[in-house]
Order: C-alpha cells, then sequence, then structure tokens
C-alpha cells in the first residue's frame, strides 16, 4: 500500500545526495516517498561545470543532472528556493519558515558549504560576489557585460578557474593573492611561477604577497584597496579564499558537530534517523570538497538507507584534483605536504613548461604533482592508493608506466591495471570500462558516459576514455576523426562554433591560430567551413574571404564538366513573364549559350557559358530586372510554389504570393548547406512542400509549417514544426528557424540533417514555445540580411572580382615559339 | 639562361593572395598559383583526374585542391597528393621584384603537346 512507504526527506539538493537518490531508485523505487527541500530554486546540476559555464563553454541546460521530469517521473516533491531553519528531531518534521514543513521518517542532511566571506569594509557592496553557485555565474557575466574590470581574490583552484572564465569574458581581470606564489599548496615556487606565466599569458594580472584592505566605491564596488597602497579599479570582486562547510540546522537540532557535521562509517549522524553526505558531513576529522569521495558517501548513505549492510563503508580517501582551465594542465593527488622523513624527486622543463613531483614516504609514493603535462596520472594515482612498493622502478618512474617502450598516451594507458580509476568523479575504473565497451558493443564517449558514467562529471577524463575505446576497438574506433572538422583539426563542428563565440575569433587565421590548428592553412574542406562559420557568428564584421569559397560560390556561377559555366536567375516563386522570358532567349543567342533547361526548382538554366562571359551575361539579364538564383551556393535556392488561391479550386490560401513573399525576404543569405522552400495552396501538395527543407502547407484555418524534408541524396519527409494563422507569423517562424539552422548546423550539414542530429523537440522549444527566442532568432536573421542582402552578379557586372573573369594575360603563340 | 628565355606575364599583385590566374597560349591554358607566402607555381590546367581546371580551386598551403572532384595537387612538384600520384606539367618561374616571368622553354613544351 502506498501509504506505507517510509518517508525520506532530503535537505539540500546538490550533486551529493542527487547521487544517493539516484542508488535507491534504481535498487528499490518503491522504498522511499522523497520530498526535497533546496535553498537554490533549482534542479540538481553540475556545480563543477560552473567554471565551462562562466567562460560560455557550456550552457546551463548542458549541466544540469536531473531535469524537472525526473522528480516528476519518481514522484518526487521538490521544493525549489525553500531553506530549511529547523529540524524538529522529537517529532521528526522539518520546517522551511513558516510555509513549509515535511515529516520524515529518514532524513537526509546534504547543505554542502558556504563560500567564505573576508570581513574587510566594504564586503557587502553590490558587485562583491563569492563563488559557488548559479546566481554567483550569473551575477559575473552580468558584470561581464557592463563592466571593464574584475579583481578576484584567492589564487587557488577556484579563483583561477574564476579569472579565465571572466577573462574569456572579455574582462581585465586581475587576481589578488596572499601568499608569494600562486596555488602554494600544490606547487613549489618554481612550478607556481610557471603557472603565473600561463594565467598571465591569458591577460590575468598576478598579484601575488597582496592583502585586500578594503572595497572601495560607493553602494556599488568601483575599486579594491591593498595593504601596500595599491588601488585597483573594480566593477566585479570575486571572493574565491575557501569554503566552511555549512552546519547551522544541524547544529541548532543538537547533532554532534566538529568542523562539519560527525557521521560514522555508515553516513549516520548522532541521531540514527539522521544522515549526512557532501561537505557539511565529517568522517574521522576530515571534510571532503571534491566529489569524487563525496559520491562515495552519496553510496554509502543510499545502501544505510536501503537497509544494505552488504556494502562496502566509507574509508577514508585519496585526494584528486585538477584545474579545469583549457590549456593549462594541472593535476595533484594524494598528500604533496613535504615533512621530515618525505622525500620528493622532480622533473623541470622550463622550455617545455613541464613540472612533475613525486612525494615518497618510506618507498611509498603518497603524493603527486604534475604541470604541464598529466598524461600518467591516473597510474600515480593508484599507486598511491594501492600503497605499492616502489624502490623497484624508482628511478624511472617519473617517466611513467610505459618507460623504454615509447612514450605515447595510448602506452601508458595499455599498461595500466583493471583496477586503475579512469573517472575519478565517478569511482570508475579502466576494466569496467573496457568491459562495458565489450559487453554492450559500445562505440562513442556518449554510449560509454550512459553506461558506466565514466567522462560525465567534470569530464577530465575524457581523453582517457577514448583512448581506451581506441584500444579496445582498435582501428574501429576514430576518436576524433568521426567528427574532427577535417585532418587539420581533432575538434568538431561544434566545438569550432562555440570557441569562434566565446574567444571572439574573428578571422581565420586567428582561428587557426588560437585553435592549434594542425596546418598551416587549412584545407578544401575546413576552409569553406570557416569561413561560413565567421560570416553567420559576426554579421557585418566578418569580411568574407573569397579564397576560402569554392568556385562556384567566388563566381556565382555553376562549373560545368567541361569548364564553362551554368547559369539560373531567380524566378520568384515560379512566376516569370514575357519581358524576362525575352530577355532570356536574347542572351542565349547573344552569347551561343548551347542548352536552356527547365531545372527542377521551377526555373531556367542555361549552360555552357564560358567564363569570360559571365560578366556580359549577368548585365544583359540585370537590365531585365532578373538576380542571381544562388543555384550554386549554399544559400536559400528556390521557393517552389502552386498556383492557389488565386487560380485553383482547392486553393485555400495565396501560395504563390507568399512563395514570392518568402524568397524576396530570404534570398541571398548564406546557410550550412543549400536551402530549399516550396509553398503549396493545400494539402494536395503539388508543390510537394514535404519533401523540402521548409515547407508551407496551407489549409483553410491557416498555414502548417514543416521543416527537414529533402529528396536527394535521401528521400525525407518533413516533420511539421507548428500551424500558423497569418502570413506574417509564417514569415517570421520560418526566418527563425533558419535562423536557428545557420547558428547550429554543421558546414555542409542539410537541415534534414541537422534536425536528426538536435530534435524537433529541442526546434520547437525554441520556435515554438519560446516567443522571446524566437523573435531574437528572427532579428537575427534580419540583422544578417541587411548586410548580405544585395545582387552578386550587379557587383561583378561593376567591375567586383574582374580579374576571376578574364585571363591573366594572352600569349601569342608565335612570341612562345 | 637569357633574358628572352623568360616571358613576363604581369605581377605578383595580379594574381590573388591564397588564389590563382589563368594564361592562355592559343588552346593551352597555364595555372598561375600565389601562395599566402607569396611563392608563385605555374601549372598546365588541367587535372590528372578528368581535366578540371585546377586554377579555379582553393589554394592552400602549397597545394590546390581540383574544384571538380578534389584531388590535392602539390604545387611545387606537380603531382597528385596520393599514394600513387599523377602527374601535372609544369612550368618553371621567375620572380624578379614583383614581376612574374615564366620559362619559354616550358611554355613550347606545354603546347608542343596540347592535353585538351
Ligand atoms: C539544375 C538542376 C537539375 C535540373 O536540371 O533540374 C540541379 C543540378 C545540380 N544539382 Fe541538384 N539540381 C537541381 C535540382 C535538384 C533537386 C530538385 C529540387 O530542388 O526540387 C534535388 C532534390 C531535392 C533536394 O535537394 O532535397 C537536387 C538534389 C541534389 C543533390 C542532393 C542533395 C542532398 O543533400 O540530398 C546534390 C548534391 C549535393 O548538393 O551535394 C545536387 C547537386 C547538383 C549539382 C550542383 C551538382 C554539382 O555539384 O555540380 C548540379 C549542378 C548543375 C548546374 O551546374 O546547374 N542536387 N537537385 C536543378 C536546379 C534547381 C534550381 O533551380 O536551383
Ligand atoms: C566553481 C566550482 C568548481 C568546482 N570544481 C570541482 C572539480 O573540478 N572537481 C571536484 O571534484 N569538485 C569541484 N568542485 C566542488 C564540488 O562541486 C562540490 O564538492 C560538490 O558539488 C559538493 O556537493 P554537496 O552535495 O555536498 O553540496 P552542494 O552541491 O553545495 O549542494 C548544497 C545545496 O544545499 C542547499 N542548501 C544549503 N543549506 C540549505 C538549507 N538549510 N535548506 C535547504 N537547502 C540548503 C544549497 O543551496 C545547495 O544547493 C567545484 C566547486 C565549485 C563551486
Ligand atoms: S542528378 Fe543532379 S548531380 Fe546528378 S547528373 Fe543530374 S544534375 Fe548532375
Ligand atoms: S577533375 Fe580534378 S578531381 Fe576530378
Amino acid at each position: 500500500m502506498e501509504d506505507m512507504k517510509k518517508k525520506l526527506v532530503v535537505i539540500g539538493n546538490g550533486m551529493t545526495p542527487g547521487r544517493t537518490l539516484e542508488r535507491i531508485f534504481e535498487t528499490n523505487p518503491a522504498a522511499y516517498d522523497v520530498t526535497i527541500f533546496n535553498a537554490e530554486p533549482r534542479v540538481n546540476y553540475d556545480r563543477i561545470m560552473l567554471s565551462p559555464l562562466l567562460s560560455g563553454e557550456k550552457t546551463y541546460e548542458e549541466i544540469i543532472i536531473h531535469g524537472d521530469g525526473w522528480y516528476i517521473d519518481r514522484d518526487i516533491m521538490l521544493y525549489k528556493g525553500f531553506k530549511v531553519d529547523r529540524i524538529d528531531r522529537r517529532s521528526r518534521i522539518v520546517y522551511s519558515g513558516d510555509e513549509e514543513c515535511a515529516e520524515y521518517d529518514k532524513l537526509l542532511i546534504a547543505t554542502g558549504s558556504n563560500p567564505i566571506i573576508i570581513p574587510v569594509p566594504g564586503h557587502v557592496k553590490e558587485g562583491v560576489v563569492t563563488y559557488r553557485d548559479y546566481d554567483d555565474v550569473e551575477a559575473m557575466l552580468w558584470a561581464a557585460q557592463r563592466g571593464e574590470h574584475a579583481v578576484v581574490i584567492g589564487g587557488g583552484l577556484l579563483g583561477l578557474e574564476a579569472a579565465a572564465g571572466l577573462a574569456m569574458q572579455g574582462m581585465q581581470v586581475t587576481v589578488v593573492h596572499l601568499m608569494p606564489t600562486l596555488m602554494e599548496r600544490q606547487l613549489d615556487p618554481a612550478a607556481g611561477h610557471l603557472l603565473q606565466k600561463a594565467v598571465e599569458d591569458r591577460g590575468i594580472s598576478v598579484l601575488t604577497e597582496a592583502n585586500t584592505k578594503e572595497i572601495l566605491g560607493g553602494p556599488s564596488v568601483e575599486g579594491v584597496l591593498l595593504d601596500d597602497g595599491t588601488e585597483l579599479p573594480a566593477d566585479l570582486v570575486v571572493m574565491a579564499v575557501g569554503i566552511r562547510p555549512s552546519v547551522s540546522v544541524g547544529e541548532a537540532a543538537g547533532l554532534e558537530i566538529n568542523r562539519g557535521i560527525v557521521v560514522d562509517n555508515r553516513m549516520r549522524t548522532s541521531d540514527p534517523n539522521i544522515l549526512a553526505v557532501g561537505e557539511c558531513a565529517e568522517f574521522e576529522g576530515d571534510v571532503y570538497g571534491l566529489v569524487a569521495p563525496l559520491y562515495q558517501m552519496a553510496n554509502v548513505a543510499a545502501d544505510t538507507l536501503l537497509g544494505d549492510r552488504t556494502g562496502k563503508p566509507f574509508e577514508k580517501q585519496v585526494l584528486a584534483t585538477q584545474l579545469k582551465v583549457t590549456g593549462i594542465d594541472l593535476y595533484s593527488a594524494g598528500d604533496f605536504e613535504t615533512s621530515e622523513n618525505r622525500e620528493e624527486i622532480v622533473l623541470r622543463d622550463a622550455r617545455r613548461s613541464i613540472y612533475r613531483r613525486l612525494v615518497i614516504e618510506e618507498d611509498k609514493l603518497v603524493g603527486t604533482v604534475l604541470y604541464g603535462d598529466t598524461a600518467n596520472n591516473s597510474w600515480y594515482l593508484q599507486l598511491i592508493r594501492d600503497g605499492e612498493n616502489i624502490s623497484d622502478f624508482r628511478d624511472t618512474m617519473m617517466f611513467g608506466p610505459g618507460y623504454g617502450e615509447g612514450q605515447s598516451a595510448d602506452v601508458a594507458v595499455a599498461s595500466l591495471a583493471d583496477e586503475v580509476e579512469i573517472c575519478g568523479c565517478n569511482g570508475v575504473c579502466k576494466g569496467a570500462i573496457v568491459n562495458a565497451i565489450n559487453e554492450h558493443e559500445l562505440s562513442t564517449i556518449d554510449e560509454v558516459r550512459t553506461y558506466t558514467k565514466a567522462s560525465s562529471s567534470c569530464g577530465t577524463c575524457t581523453g582517457l576514455v577514448e583512448q581506451l575505446l581506441t584500444l579496445t576497438l582498435g582501428e574501429d574506433y576514430k576518436p576524433t576523426a568521426a567528427d574532427a572538422v577535417c585532418g587539420c583539426t581533432d575538434l568538431g563542428h561544434d566545438d569550432v562554433r562555440k570557441l569562434i563565440e566565446v574567444q571572439r575569433l574573428q578571422t581565420i587565421p586567428d582561428v587557426m591560430q588560437s585553435l592549434h590548428w594542425k596546418s598551416s592553412e587549412g584545407c578544401a574542406k575546413c576552409r569553406p567551413a570557416l569561413n561560413y562559420y565567421l560570416l553567420s557568428t559576426w554579421p557585418g564584421i566578418y569580411e568574407d574571404d573569397q579564397q576560402s569559397r569554392f568556385i562556384n560560390e567566388r563566381v556565382h556561377a555553376n562549373i560545368q564538366k567541361d569548364g564553362t559555366y551554368s547559369v539560373v536567375p531567380r524566378m520568384w516563386g515560379g512566376v516569370t513573364s514575357a519581358d524576362e522570358l525575352r530577355a532570356i532567349a536574347d542572351v542565349v543567342e547573344k552569347f551561343e549559350i548551347p542548352t536552356v533547361k527547365l531545372t527542377g526548382g521551377q526555373r531556367i538554366d542555361m549552360l555552357g557559358v564560358r567564363k569570360e562571359d559571365l560578366p556580359a551575361v549577368w548585365s544583359d539579364l540585370g537590365d531585365a530586372g532578373l538576380v542571381s538564383g544562388h543555384a550554386y551556393g549554399k544559400a536559400l535556392r528556390t521557393v517552389k510554389t502552386c498556383v492557389g488561391s488565386e487560380w485553383c479550386r482547392f486553393g485555400t490560401q495565396d501560395s504563390t504570393g507568399l512563395g514570392i513573399r518568402i524568397e524576396k525576404f530570404m534570398w541571398s543569405c548564406w546557410t550550412p548547406a543549400k536551402v530549399k522552400m516550396a509553398v503549396s495552396g493545400c494539402p494536395r501538395n503539388c508543390a510537394e512542400a514535404t519533401c523540402k527543407d521548409v515547407g508551407v502547407v496551407c489549409v483553410d484555418s491557416g498555414y502548417e509549417i514543416h521543416i527537414g524534408g529533402g529528396s536527394g541524396l535521401t528521400v525525407r519527409q518533413t516533420e511539421l514544426l507548428c500551424k500558423v494563422a497569418t502570413e506574417d507569423e509564417v514569415m517570421e517562424f520560418v526566418a527563425a528557424v533558419v535562423q536557428l539552422y545557420r547558428l547550429q548546423g554543421h558546414y555542409l550539414e542539410r537541415m534534414y540533417k541537422w534536425l536528426a542530429r538536435v530534435g524537433i523537440e529541442s526546434i520547437k522549444e525554441a520556435i515554438v514555445d519560446d516567443d522571446e527566442r524566437r523573435k531574437e532568432l528572427y532579428d537575427g536573421f534580419v540583422h544578417s540580411q541587411s548586410f548580405s542582402q544585395h545582387n552578386p552578379w550587379a557587383e561583378r557586372v561593376n567591375g567586383v572580382d574582374a580579374h576571376e573573369f578574364k585571363p591573366l594575360a594572352e600569349l601569342d603563340l608565335v612570341e612562345v615559339v | 639562361m637569357t633574358t628572352d628565355e623568360w616571358r613576363l606575364i604581369g605581377t605578383v599583385e595580379d594574381i590573388p593572395r591564397s588564389g590563382a590566374r589563368r594564361i592562355r597560349i592559343g588552346e593551352v591554358d597555364v595555372g598561375v598559383f600565389r601562395t599566402a607566402n607569396d611563392d608563385v607555381f605555374a601549372l598546365e590546367d588541367v587535372c590528372p583526374h578528368l581535366g578540371g581546371p585546377l586554377s579555379e580551386g582553393i589554394v592552400h598551403g602549397n597545394e590546390v585542391t581540383c574544384p571538380l572532384h578534389n584531388m590535392v595537387i602539390d604545387l611545387a612538384t606537380g603531382l597528385s597528393v596520393e599514394p600513387t600520384p599523377k602527374c601535372v606539367r609544369s612550368c618553371l618561374v621567375r620572380l624578379e621584384g614583383e614581376k612574374v616571368y615564366l620559362s619559354k622553354p616550358d611554355l613550347r613544351d606545354l603546347i608542343s603537346q596540347p592535353i585538351r
């Protein structure tokens, strides 16, 4: 019976309890009725990913762990934005203010930590933030849009990640650090300097031995005053100086508290009905601030709540952490403090910016710090965990496990034992990943994530997992080649697009330089792609690079097998006139054009035009008002129409007029691949609208908009996007969906492939459900058209790119011979 | 070689950087390519695959990709970039300041055995 289910109440909805609940629902979905109170007004998201969110490398949607649906499917009551302030242990009720309360049989406290705020004068001013949750990132992004200068107080992991993110958002950032070198706990001074230089190379200033005295300004922050009298301008101050376990609710309830809420190895507090997990829990004197040990706690707590005593109890953990700043590799694990009975082996290569430190105690590795090259980190971590005697290979261990067999990363991974942990966050070892790949025939990173959770949290082990895929599948796995833009880079199309945007790359050489292209000038695959991405990301700013376009787009005509060209003028909506036909006939005669043909797109193609005649042909056509049909372009091609209500006895709307209106509005825009459209006047669909990239089918009550059809290499029927009532709405929805495709499509990816990749639901969400987003996309399209809507033929008639159409020289045979 | 063994065809500036122009001698076309580093090369403008006009291709590094079916040709050697390369005939280029000269003996070779 439903009522017999026990009640579990959870305080805090961070990553740790999220994992506990996952395990409970996977093991015994009927065990508990769950209620969650979360002070943050949102679902469970990946806090680790706040730095990529800040830098713009990820979006909020991408870092959500459990969306609303997850809670609904499990009948979980999630109070978003409700802070628990009281626990009544005798009646077993928790209270959030006077408004809400919930009874529990078992209570799980997972309140995390609070960031420390140094109480210097001015610390309450607007613009002083900490770095802990989504609201902090929002505040930083807001400040980055309006202000110029940011000061980050604290040069540890969090501070440096915040600084790097803010710099990528275009702010002038200064890091103020109390100690003489950065990350002094992990790095010795020399390595600290290497790191400082790498940080400074990103345009970030670093002040060490600097103590903040006061935060200056009126109601909002304007600057930071240091002890030595230095004044730094600041529109934003980020305090990243440490965290403190959040214990106040537990404390008020009389639970045993030390630094954190004290728990036993089954995660029970001093009240057996109350458990605590996460950063607020203290075990044998330690509190933990990294997800790997916290997920261990999460699993143990789930076992305890399910009454399962067979699982492993919680033990002290060896910690490992990694700095998540793209391009700076820094890793530390174990205990790397120096002391008398410890020895160190250090390797330093300043020119290659490599630093490695191994800390050894009684012939065992107890800690390591790796900077610059972190490829062997798993091996070292495993040595620390196993407490293996290292005296046999002490001399060579600095060079990794594969020493003597060549030093590639693959070798390093191949030589790892099965128990070696690959994904620190989720505690997944090599053997488990390899087994999953074999057993379930996995072949992509995403599948490995789904089956094993490896690489699904902070993502820094993605490279290792890819190597395991290569190792297991051999030739069959093409780690990056599969979706890399081309052989000149390992980055995929989405990565490149995103990085162009967030790093504000605005020329092709910029992109190749900043993203470490492997070839100096790219190739015939990536250059046109980059040209398109820059054009669609920076309309009006980026200057189209003609030399990165295929010949057809460069000369605005289609090259034929014999090197001549074909010319296809626009016939708006497939409608023509005597004047246009006469002009075409005249041109055909005058230039002796061998073939005139009706195309499959309701217009006329003149084939076999000599290249040097092109400008003159265009000039004559232009005189009759004919413009380029872009039959050669990754651009809007045709808008086919049928006769519609003007003539047809079944026509419900003016399909011809609407087709013409759409074509006149949208022609001449560049797109990832060609775009073909059609408008049919009724569901008999004589314009074949349901196999076009965008098709409109008119009905009595309005217009159906269909997208993602094709009838070339693959025949695909469109999917219905939505139905609208007026022509004006058709214009808005169609332009918005094309703009979304322009921004998301991979170069040469037809709309139907894009749709298959992103899913119709995500397109509907943006275009149909979200009026604001649709308007924004529509405006984006209009803005871009203001720069691109002109007739390229007329420009060339007037002399643009004249060199394309005539030979450099015509040499006299006699003279040469 | 004496100066009358070289034929002036234009200046480097006449050719777009990372691009090409074509010169025509009777029935024969020669593509003159300029790389991003301002090196200039000349090849018969006929792709060894199915005769595509190489001067219409995309120039990248010291290579050009044929516009018809994407065969990649090394401008310096005239060889296609593949395990068993095919060859395009080439013509020596001399640069004197901005001026571009082509070797007359090479041009003579090209027109004495036209491919198309
Ligand atoms: C001229 C035309 C054939 C005709 O005589 O009717 C034509 C000619 C070519 N088509 Fe097409 N297609 C023509 C209508 C079509 C249609 C029918 C239509 O648009 O209603 C289709 C199927 C519809 C579709 O696209 O879904 C069509 C599907 C293709 C495809 C396959 C595209 C795909 O993603 O499935 C290619 C190859 C490609 O783009 O990679 C292609 C490629 C070509 C190219 C550009 C081949 C090339 O790369 O050189 C041909 C250029 C000839 C030239 O120089 O003019 N053509 N092609 C038609 C021009 C229409 C126009 O007015 O612009
Ligand atoms: C920017 C950043 C980068 C990080 N990078 C890494 C990394 O690379 N690797 C790594 O391992 N770790 C990293 N961490 C640390 C990691 O995110 C945390 O250790 C982990 O998220 C802690 O989980 P938790 O469940 O204990 O608490 P939290 O995730 O902090 O969740 C606590 C939740 O409880 C809520 N709450 C608090 N009090 C109450 C109350 N009284 N009533 C109701 N709700 C309450 C809070 O609002 C909060 O949402 C990073 C952290 C940050 C901020
Ligand atoms: S179907 Fe299209 S691509 Fe194929 S030969 Fe005909 S025109 Fe050319
Ligand atoms: S003709 Fe050059 S690749 Fe086919």
